[in-house]
């Protein structure tokens, strides 16, 4: 039975922006030959094909349902009331084999000495075995490492026929799409001399292959990032936060933007005493320090919550709602830099001939608006948006670190850095929360980085040649 | 001047006022003083008769904008908004919830936050301009691209990696300085020293890239040419004239942070246990002390508003060009 919390029905509706938004551009030259200049790109490419496999598991994270639990004849079908997600089937593995308490990656023992049983009847003090984590090992001492590059190897191999598959598949693919000979396509592909750089998008994505299957190998036997203090899988936690990850890098422009853009708009155009009110507002929001007004504002819907508790059917809903509740007092701090800078280049735009001429037919100032000055300023739009995704990614581990983040319940690479912290003064140190999070959040931002520098050199007028 | 900058400051007042409307509206208004207690007595099972005592013992246990039981004046002083919103315009920041004196505590706590974030400023703005005028020198070579690649890269890694890895790397496996604490006075040196190198590493990234561009930027401009075609040499055209062009964005762009340096930073304090104003408003926040973080909010905007005035001032002095209108 399917679930969808608000912030899903969000990520897709984003998602059915993107896509309009791409059927909108191949139509429209001066939206098609910027992007065809990102496509060119190899560095561009690569970082896009990693955002593309984030945003897949993101949304694979987003499809939750209430799996059926039995049918019998008496019953129709009973579900259960947990909420799962069409990823959490996926990494089902992962998400059932859990430990005790914390064992390191890649380990067979656990991290603490336990007293132990042996078979004689006595007891010691040792470091016991973990319940998955290398099990199928008789003296793990002498065979893990053996086993462990076995794992790598094997995962290797089946990588490696996947990305042939794969890359043939993409290759016979263009050579039919251009009409070319396989040998010409590929000539032809390694120039770079195709409109999207191929040569990038096939060594990114078979990279991803290798490695995901590799890990996909050594997950079967073994924790490859650890466990965590209840004994979850370190690895599945980093997966599960991709999606808070997209959701607060996306959602908080989503919803700025349309305040951002009437009011820059209007702002410019209008000038006079809307101007003035629009500047206030601005500077007035902009003046409170960010960081105090989502706290206050998280404080509140703590206390929101915690008096409406029985509002909500599951932690999840609450959690789900604290996350958009996240995403758009973040947008009410961050929509002024866009604003401001919409103002200012309508200000310039409204002098020009073609804005006076719609005027002088009379055309009214929401068509003016609508038709003339917002295309022309959506290039400012699209490099803001972009550039603002890594922030807000790195924004919320940081928000999470003081408790105002996201519910401390969800999964979320700031909740995973700031329950390790804790771990810190720990003898030896328990790194792979930590090390897992700082990764995949590393990954996420420097792909986003690379993508938006590439966008914003080929959106940015005064940047093209 | 003096009549610019009195206009400016009448120009800051309404936003101020705005700034306390917003703040007076989250707290007492969507969140009522009754939920406040609750929240500080613990939620469930609080009887009436302690909320009413917290709340008066406070003071929040007036009317919020007008009294109707007090006399003359009084109807508009004796209330919520004018003790608690009013006041803060008189730098009067009463008591936080925990009774302990706000304005005090401030003064007390700003010259810690100060001692770590004024260095970090000094030498970050000197590590990254060198930098990025190093990168800017080397334009279109390797050293540029890797220089930028780099940028982006360390950009790309949490602030919470460089302040955490910094603790582990140089407190605890190298025992060169102490992990986190405070002292006073010339002891305060040897805790500051962690958390400026991590402040500043940090934000090396985001800066250089940033600085680089500005004197690429400067670099195609036609005064540049001119000062070749006299024959001057590449690197007195780029201290002589690329740099000093180029630090005037970079210099006004910081001094609208001058004064938010009191406030100090949130995480590097409280990551480093530094008694200064960040570490008070991250404790503020996680006791739920709504007395404080409002206090805190309200001196935030006030500086902030002080920075922009003072970044149009720097202007006019620094850019000729520039009108006082």
């Amino acid at each position: 039975m399917p679930v969808i919390f608000i912030t899903d029905a969000f990520l897709f509706l984003l998602v059915m922006m993107v896509i309009a938004y791409t059927l909108y551009a191949r139509q429209h030259a001066h939206l098609r030959v910027p992007w065809h200049d990102v496509a060119q790109r190899p560095l561009a490419m690569s970082a896009a094909i990693i955002l593309v496999v984030y945003v897949v598991v993101g949304l694979l994270d987003s499809m939750h349902f209430h799996p059926r639990l039995e049918a019998t004849a008496t019953h129709d079908a009973i579900y259960s009331s947990e909420v799962v997600s069409v990823l959490d089937l996926m990494l089902e593995d992962l998400y059932q084999n859990t430990e005790r308490t914390y064992s390191a990656p890649l380990a067979s023992h656990a991290f603490s000495k336990e007293m132990l049983d042996l078979p004689d009847g006595k007891q010691i003090r040792d470091y016991p075995r973990l319940i998955y984590g290398g099990a199928h090992l008789d003296d793990p001492a002498v065979e893990r490492g053996a086993d462990i590059a076995k794992h790598i190897l094997v995962g290797l191999a089946y990588g490696l026929v996947i990305s042939l598959v794969v890359s043939s598949v993409i290759l016979f693919l263009l050579s039919r799409a251009h009409q070319l000979s396989f040998k010409q396509t590929w000539h032809k592909a390694w120039h770079n001399n195709f409109v999207v750089s191929w040569t990038a998008i096939i060594i990114t994505l078979n990279f991803i292959i290798l490695l995901a299957c590799s890990i996909y190998s050594l997950a079967q036997h073994y924790h490859v990032f650890g466990t965590d203090k209840v004994g979850q899988d370190v690895l599945y936690q980093a997966i599960k936060s991709v999606r808070t990850g997209l959701v607060i890098g996306t959602l908080t422009t989503l919803v700025m933007l349309p305040f951002a853009i009437m009011m820059g708009l209007m702002a410019g155009y209008f000038r006079g005493w809307i101007d003035d009110v629009i500047q206030y507002l601005y500077t007035t929001l902009n003046s409170i320090p960010g960081v105090l007004l989502i706290a206050a504002s998280i404080l509140l819907l703590q206390v929101y919550i915690s008096n409406h508790a029985n509002d909500f059917n599951s932690p999840e809903q609450r959690a789900d709602l604290r996350l958009l509740f996240l995403c758009i007092i973040l947008g009410i701090t961050s929509w002024t830099g866009l604003c401001r800078l919409l103002r200012a280049e309508t200000l310039k735009l409204r002098e020009i001939e073609y804005v006076q001429a719609a005027k002088a037919f009379g055309v009214s100032h929401f068509g003016i608006m609508l038709r003339h000055l917002l295309p022309n300023v959506m290039h400012i739009v699209m490099i803001s948006i972009v550039i603002d995704f890594s922030g807000l990614v790195l924004a919320e581990a940081v928000l999470s670190y003081m408790n105002i983040g996201v519910d401390p319940g969800m999964n979320s690479w700031g909740n995973m850095i700031n329950s390790a912290r804790l771990e810190m003064a720990r003898e030896p140190i328990v790194w792979w929360s930590l090390v897992a999070a700082f990764i995949f959040m590393f990954v996420l931002v420097l792909a986003a980085n690379l993508f938006s520098d590439a966008v914003r050199d080929a959106f940015d007028p005064r940047l093209r040649h | 001047m003096m009549s610019y900058i009195l206009r400016r400051i009448a120009y800051a007042f309404p936003i101020l006022v705005g700034v306390n409307i917003i703040t007076f509206v989250l707290f007492f208004v969507v969140n009522t003083p009754d939920d406040m207690a609750r929240m500080q007595l613990g939620m469930k099972r609080v009887s009436e008769a302690a909320i009413t005592k917290w709340k008066a013992e406070r003071g929040y246990d007036k009317q919020i904008l007008w009294n109707t039981d007090a006399e003359s004046f009084e109807k508009l002083t004796d209330t919520l908004f004018f003790q608690n919103s009013v006041k803060l315009f008189l730098f009067d920041f009463g008591r936080s919830d925990s009774g302990r004196d706000i304005g005090y505590d401030i003064s007390q706590r700003m010259w810690p936050s100060l001692a770590i974030a004024f260095p970090s400023l000094i030498i970050g703005l000197l590590t990254c301009i060198t930098c990025g005028l190093i990168l800017a020198f080397f334009r279109g070579s390797y050293v540029d691209f890797s220089g930028v690649i780099i940028c982006v890269v360390m950009m790309s890694i949490s602030g919470l990696f460089y302040i955490i890895g910094g603790q582990y790397l140089i407190g605890k496996l190298l025992h060169l300085v102490p992990i986190s604490g405070y002292d006073t006075g010339l002891n305060a040196i040897k805790f500051t020293i962690l958390p400026v190198l991590v402040g500043l590493i940090g934000g090396i990234g985001a800066s250089t890239r940033w600085y680089r561009t500005i004197f690429l930027e400067e670099m195609g401009k036609d005064y540049v040419r001119t000062a070749k075609a006299k024959g001057l040499s590449e690197s007195r055209v780029l201290y002589r004239h690329v740099l000093t062009n180029g630090l005037i964005p970079i210099l006004t762009g910081v001094v609208v942070i001058l004064p938010s340096l009191f406030m100090g930073s949130l995480i590097v304090e409280s990551f480093f246990a530094v008694p200064g104003l960040g570490s008070y408003t991250i404790d503020a926040i996680n006791a739920q002390d709504f007395a404080i973080v409002r206090s805190m909010v309200f001196l935030g905007s006030v500086l902030y508003i002080v920075g922009l005035i003072l970044t149009d001032i720097s202007y006019t002095l620094v850019d000729p060009r520039v009108r006082l209108n």
